[in-house]
């Protein structure tokens, strides 16, 4: 179909007659509104709600809706551009789906495990969730709930999500799926440096001479960090790309050297490149000698299946993060195994891409970032992964100043925010204390108010073992709150859905719009979302963001806060603390969770008056005190004067955020080194504080396989991933008719040679089959991901044809992350 | 009017939804159970007709609206510029890209394209003929002027 030019103005003509005719016409003369006041749109700055970039948005508000967002030119982090995501933000509230009430699977009139979804009111829906809950309290204890959370929720949120877990029920069964996302980035910070989080920030990508990919598609999930790398590159002609995948992907257009690698063959090449440095002499021994140290770490150590899978029993020493100090040499000794010879034959790179790649970082004039994102952290070897990177920059000295930096790239909005810095993790409190640590205990029960004693020492299940413990009957009551883990955990076949579906079990999903998750749930709950609501994230360059809330949201739905803390009335201490704990506090008894943990005098010292003037606050209202800011400053006083240092609440507001440690005002580019980090001693130059000698730490980590490998059955190697269009599992932007018409479905993509070897053409259905489910797609050969022979990409965004019934639930045995990347599967014709 | 009718809808929610949600809620699954494999639709085609789509607002980058299959993009060639770049818009007469598209990270006018926008296609997308669509209830700030010109009319 064709439009010309001349049957357009006719078009038009017609529609200029009727207005005049009166049919529909503006007040003024003119066909274009123009008055001011009529006109003006209000405009309010917010971080976006996807990715980990954490780029600052402004949102267009008219008569209650959001009309228009764009990029915020005043944000260090993006300068004024969004990618295809950011910019039609503004449609992703309004999906004619949104839930508008709780819904509660009942019948003949109530709850029931096989009923159908029934509207309830919040009152009823509390009700049947907090009996469910304090049954559950009371039988088992408090090891039989559950509370699977996000790096999606607020700062604000996660915060007191822990605060209801870990001190109101005493349970440490609180994860983020975060844990899916970025626990083997934690885990390689916490081993090598003692503290979590990067040391360099976005500015090193304007000052670096070369960017090496170790398993990140910026392209597509850092959208806007890749412009400013492409900017470096092409403004630059002496700067270098480096790419390394499993598979050809955008990222490659701009590389100027690309290799593919067989998966799991990574840990081998990073090896390579640190015997590459030491044989060719340009070990910075200076740094090496007064900032690190060299251990051996524990080898063979499983794959986090079930204690009794074979591949567990078969581990010598499994989940073992344990390390012996070793000398320099030892080391040397240890990475001289992994000559070119060797690495290139098991990793398929050729020699002189090998010796071209660690050329960059072993030359002293070269300063080098390297990125990575799920390809190192989903891996069953990921916090070896992340120590080894570390090495390769501790060992050349490259690390911590501008330009010289080993990155670390978060995939959520507040994987850092959330996530880490709050502790929703089943072992971690604020600030990167931990539940096994008697002091850290003890601070977090003293700013808290309690009794010593109430939080407990034994670390929770982590987010793989919930699902797996909902399966076998332990945890009994669940609350799932900003994400869709049905659709997102590995392995739903055979762990989550029988989990959610287990006749023992009450599952409460949280969620704005009807998700698979939801689908699998006994009772959801409406929830608000985004600029519904006041909200703090933190991104991955340790940046702190604030935004208002800016419309209201639809029907009965409310924030994940709220939800929270008007749970928290439905429990006296006595009902869920056992009588040692109250005889230490006998003010506390009989008093409720929302007394104890969110109005104690000190937990909503903020009045209600010091809430912004011209936004609405829900929550804050609704409780009668600023619910936000009296979160965040109590939560502050986890980090401040232990760098982490947060500013106070209201200078968020101000700014286009804060990169922490703030300290006299001032934030923080570059940790560790002197002059830029104010918790550097004098004199150290370089100073690893997270550890107590200051050192970080060099570690002798082996390659070891895969859990899972192609066999003669299971013939291709699958690897899962998101796309640019595309927000994790596509609730929010498959609901966006652009984005949804741009990619509306998770297709295979596959090399041609592996398409015509089992007489497949594009666009054929097909089967994708593995030893724990099936899906069915569509083939892909010619799309933008191009594989290698022997090895098939598979989005995860689309409901409909739900990957992680295929993948496998093996994780990192250090970190609990599942490795999504690596699974054996067979594709047939369907 | 508008309003009364949105106000008799949402009153009529809770009996719509009753009788409307039964197990299997999840829109985008299409009635089958999470237990189930659907028949996959076949991969829908590029929409390649060249009309302009209206934008949702301003500031929103326009769609790309024909197939864009085989361009390439990368460090050597951008096929894009080759008909949007300024000096060739006259013989492509395709638009020309936005007079924002020169400016460098601090807002000063290059003489090329600048290069944070050389991949276009993180912000341009095409669109398929997909009929996997779900509404989406958002409303273009035009029709709230017209209603509140409306509104102002009246008084």
């Amino acid at each position: 179909m064709t439009v010309s030019r001349r049957e357009f103005m006719k078009a038009n003509a017609i529609v200029a007659a009727a207005s005049v005719a009166g049919v529909s016409i503006p007040a003024e003369a003119s066909n274009v509104i123009t008055g001011e006041d009529l006109t003006r749109l209000s405009w309010n700055k917010a971080p976006c709600r996807f990715c980990g970039t954490g780029c600052s948005v402004n949102v267009a508000t008219l008569d209650g809706k959001v009309v228009a967002t764009h990029g915020d030119i005043q944000s260090p982090v993006n300068k004024g551009l969004n990618c295809v995501k950011g910019y039609f933000l503004s449609k992703i509230m309004y999906g004619k789906d949104r839930l508008q009430t709780p819904l509660l699977r009942k019948r003949d009139g109530k709850y029931h495990k096989e009923g159908d979804f029934t509207p309830v009111s919040w009152d009823e829906a509390f009700d049947i969730m907090a009996e469910k809950f304090k049954a559950a309290l009371k039988t088992k204890g408090p090891t039989s709930v559950g509370m699977f959370g996000s790096g999606q929720w607020t700062v604000l949120e996660g915060y007191a999500a822990v605060k209801l877990m870990k001190a109101g029920f005493r349970s440490n069964n609180i994860e983020p799926n975060a844990r899916h996302c970025m626990a083997s980035a934690v885990g390689g910070f916490m081993r090598t440096f003692g503290i979590d989080e990067p040391m360099g920030c976005y500015d090193d990508i304007e000052a670096t001479d070369a960017f090496v990919l170790w398993g990140s598609n910026m392209s597509e999930m850092h959208p806007i960090l890749w412009t400013r790398v492409t900017d470096r590159r092409l403004s630059a002609s002496h700067v270098k790309v480096a790419v390394l995948s499993t598979y050809r992907h955008r990222c490659y257009d701009l590389a100027d050297m690309d290799m593919i690698f067989t998966p799991q063959t990574d840990l081998a090449i990073l090896n390579f490149i640190a015997n590459y440095i030491i044989k060719t002499g340009r070990v910075n021994h200076d740094f090496v000698n007064k900032h690190t140290n060299f251990r051996r770490g524990d080898a063979d150590i499983g794959y986090g299946l079930r204690d009794e899978h074979p591949l567990q029993q078969a581990a010598a020493n499994p989940n073992s993060g344990g390390s012996k100090p070793m000398s320099f040499d030892d080391f040397a000794e240890f990475v001289s195994d992994y000559d070119e010879d060797y690495v290139s034959k098991l990793s398929g790179v050729s020699v002189d891409k090998l010796r071209d790649l660690a050329e960059l970082y072993a030359d002293p004039d070269r300063k080098v970032v390297s990125f990575w994102t799920m390809g190192v952290n989903q891996h069953t070897r990921g916090v070896w992964c992340n120590n080894l990177i570390y090495n390769i920059h501790l060992l050349t000295g490259k690390i911590a100043t501008p330009g010289n930096s080993p990155f670390s790239l978060t995939g959520q909005p507040s994987a850092c925010g959330t996530a880490r810095e709050v502790g929703t993790f089943s072992h971690r409190l604020p600030a990167d204390m931990v539940v096994a640590n008697e002091k850290h205990r003890e601070i977090a029960e003293k700013i808290w108010r309690l009794p010593e004693g109430t939080i407990v020492g034994k670390p929770g299940y982590h987010a793989v073992l919930h699902n797996r413990k909902l399966k076998d009957g332990e945890i009994n009551a669940y609350w799932v709150q900003c994400n869709n883990n049905m659709q997102a955990a590995a392995n739903i076949n055979e762990e989550a859905y029988p989990g959610y579906r287990n006749p023992d079990n009450f599952i409460v999903v949280s969620d704005p719009y009807p998700t698979v998750t939801a689908q699998a749930a006994d009772l959801v709950l409406p929830t608000a979302m985004w600029v519904e609501k006041e909200g703090v994230y933190g991104n991955a360059e340790r940046r702190t963001q604030s935004w208002y809330q800016m419309i209201e949201p639809p029907g009965e739905s409310r924030s994940d806060v709220w939800q929270v803390i008007e749970f928290s009335k439905r429990f006296t201490t006595d009902e869920v603390w056992p009588e040692e704990l109250l005889a230490k506090s006998p003010e506390l008894r009989g008093k409720t969770l929302y007394e104890v943990l969110f109005t104690n005098g000190h937990a909503n010292r903020f009045p209600l008056s010091e809430i912004s003037s011209e936004h609405s606050n829900n929550e804050s209202e609704y409780f009668g005190y600023y619910v936000q800011k009296s979160l965040f400053e109590e939560y502050a006083e986890f980090g401040r004067g232990k760098a982490h240092d947060l500013a106070p609440y209201d200078v968020y507001h101000q700014t286009r955020g804060l990169r922490w440690p703030v300290v006299d005002g001032k934030e923080t580019l570059w940790r560790f080194k002197e002059g830029s980090d104010p918790y550097a001693k004098p004199g150290s130059d370089w100073d690893f504080y997270g550890k107590p000698d200051g050192r970080a730490i060099i570690f002798a980590l082996p390659y070891e396989p895969a859990a899972e490998s192609p066999d003669d059955e299971y013939d291709l190697w699958l690897c899962t991933g998101r796309v640019l269009e595309h927000w994790h599992s596509g609730s929010m932007t498959r609901r966006v008719p652009e984005l949804q018409r741009a990619v509306p479905n998770a297709l295979v993509f596959m090399h041609p040679d592996d398409a015509r070897g089992r007489g497949l053409r594009r666009g054929d259905d097909v089967r994708i089959i593995s030893r724990r489910g099936e899906i069915r797609t569509r083939v892909e050969t010619r799309g933008r991901n191009r594989p290698p022979v022997g090895l098939v990409f598979v989005p995860w965004f689309d409901a409909s044809r739900l990957i992680n019934k295929v993948t496998l639930d093996a994780t990192d045995p250090l970190s609990k992350q599942t490795d999504y990347k690596k699974c054996a599967v067979k594709i047939e014709k369907a | 009017m508008n309003r009364n009718t949105k106000l008799i809808a949402l009153l009529l929610l809770p009996a719509f939804f009753a009788v409307t949600f039964a197990d299997e809620i999840a829109t985008m699954r299409d009635g089958v159970k999470i237990t189930e494999t659907p028949k996959p639709a076949p991969i829908p085609r590029v929409v390649n007709e060249d009309i302009k789509a209206q934008r949702s607002y301003p500031m929103q980058p326009p769609l790309i609206p024909h197939d864009t299959r085989d361009y390439e993009l990368n460090l050597q060639v951008n096929k894009c510029m080759s008909c949007h770049g300024r000096r060739h818009t006259e013989d492509s007469q395709a638009p020309m890209i936005s007079v924002t598209h020169y400016m460098d990270r601090d807002g000063n006018f290059l003489a090329e394209v600048s290069p944070r926008r050389y991949f276009c296609d993180q912000c341009h997308v095409t669109q398929t003929t997909t009929r996997e669509v779900y509404e989406n209830e958002f409303v273009d700030m035009d029709e709230l002027l017209e209603e509140r010109a409306a509104a102002g009319s009246d008084d």
